[in-house]
């Protein structure tokens, strides 16, 4: 089972990214979007040999949540202050440290921070483990790397570790 | 030519599109106004994560609609331009970094020091 | 009624979508330096790709959307070997 299917998370979201695709839940296209499925998660194996363990699955959906009323709110930070006739945001680079170690949770954790208009992953430092972002409209750096970690840390290392 | 929809949907449908293309277009002259490439790395981000968010939706609301079927597909393109574009900008912003640090920028974070190996 | 207030809506996101494509257009031409082009390049083809859904709902027409997806996988692929060109000075390492 392991070797027929490494990667089972990416072979469902393939078949289903398939059906949506398709427009239809016929036999035919769910046999075809198997197939396929299986086929390009087996060849996965050669860019992730790790397996991806999730531990609590759940917790994904508290996680995107709280990262789309984020993109809300920043959105609407940013376009305030753009719109204003001269923008001058205080913006800056801040370096901060991340107990996260997995790299498929910091690969989340730096999606949705670039994805999110007021932030902008740039580098990160496995040695020590900080992390360089540019963030926007900073006002307190201790206070903004507070919010993230205890909004987007704690979760991924109870989902990933 | 556009089909005819109950008004409360084409009231909604309208609000989604007029703020998603508000967004995008902010972020857009962001890309203009700003002074610096760190700072206008935040703006192409405003149309792919709320500005396109909202456009597909509609477009979704509307043949949803009007095919009278469920049409999610532009679930698809929102997944993939979202997921995208954090890496594209990655990318860029560490080739900028880079190129900055081989210029030798002054008000650009410099790298970081190896630490010495540990035995 | 109906009718007309999509119509008139989808004119002004249309219109402001054309203004932010010519605002990243200027950056692309006047961008100081290579990386600023990129990043135009970029939310240049995002909102060509928006335009063309908004299109897609004007003509009560479907076909836009596949169109709309190839710009999206294209653009990806294009920006990501632009942005390694720079990093490296090669596009396959």
């Amino acid at each position: 089972m392991r070797r027929l299917l490494p990667h089972p998370i990416l072979a469902c979201f393939l078949l289903v990214l398939w059906l949506v695709l398709q427009q239809s839940a016929g036999f035919g296209h769910i046999l075809l979007g198997s197939i396929i499925a299986i086929a390009v998660s087996a060849a996965a194996t050669a860019v992730i040999p790790d397996q991806v363990i999730v531990k609590r699955p759940y917790k994904l959906l508290v996680l995107f949540a709280v990262a789309g009323l984020d993109v809300i709110r920043s959105n609407l930070a940013v376009m305030s202050v753009l719109f204003h006739p001269r923008p001058k945001p205080t913006a800056g680079f801040i370096e901060m440290e991340l107990t996260l170690t997995n790299s498929f949770a910091l690969a989340i954790l730096a999606c949705i921070l670039t994805a999110t208009p007021g932030s902008a992953w740039l580098e990160y430092d496995r040695e020590r483990s900080t992390v360089l972002i540019h963030v926007f409209d900073v006002v307190d750096e201790d206070a903004w790397v507070a919010t993230v970690k205890r909004r987007y840390e704690t979760l991924l290392l109870e989902i990933f570790e | 030519m556009i089909a005819d929809l109950p008004l409360w949907l084409s009231i909604l449908v309208s609000a989604f599109v007029v703020l998603g293309a508000l967004l995008t277009m902010a972020g857009c002259f962001g890309l203009v106004r700003l002074k610096s490439f760190y700072l206008r790395i935040h703006g192409p981000t405003m149309g792919t994560s709320m500005g396109g968010g909202l456009i597909l939706l509609a477009s979704a609301i509307y043949f949803t609609v009007t095919r009278e079927r469920l049409v999610v597909h532009e679930l698809i393109i929102f997944l993939f331009v979202s997921l995208t574009t954090p890496v594209t900008l990655m990318l860029l912003a560490r080739a900028t970094l880079f190129r900055d640090r081989v210029e030798g920028q002054i008000d650009v974070p410099r790298r970081p020091e190896k630490l010495a190996p540990k035995d | 009624m109906s009718v007309a207030i999509l119509e008139w809506s989808l004119l002004a996101a249309q219109v402001m979508l054309g203004l932010g494509m010519l605002a990243t257009a200027y950056r692309m031409i006047a961008g100081p330096r290579a990386q600023d082009r990129i990043l135009a390049l970029d939310a240049l083809y995002v909102v060509a790709l928006l335009l063309l859904i908004t299109l897609g709902i004007r003509n009560n027409s479907q076909v836009y959307f596949e169109l709309a997806m190839l710009m999206g996988l294209l653009g990806f692929v294009g920006t990501v070997a632009l942005a390694k060109f720079l990093m490296r000075g090669e596009v396959i390492e």
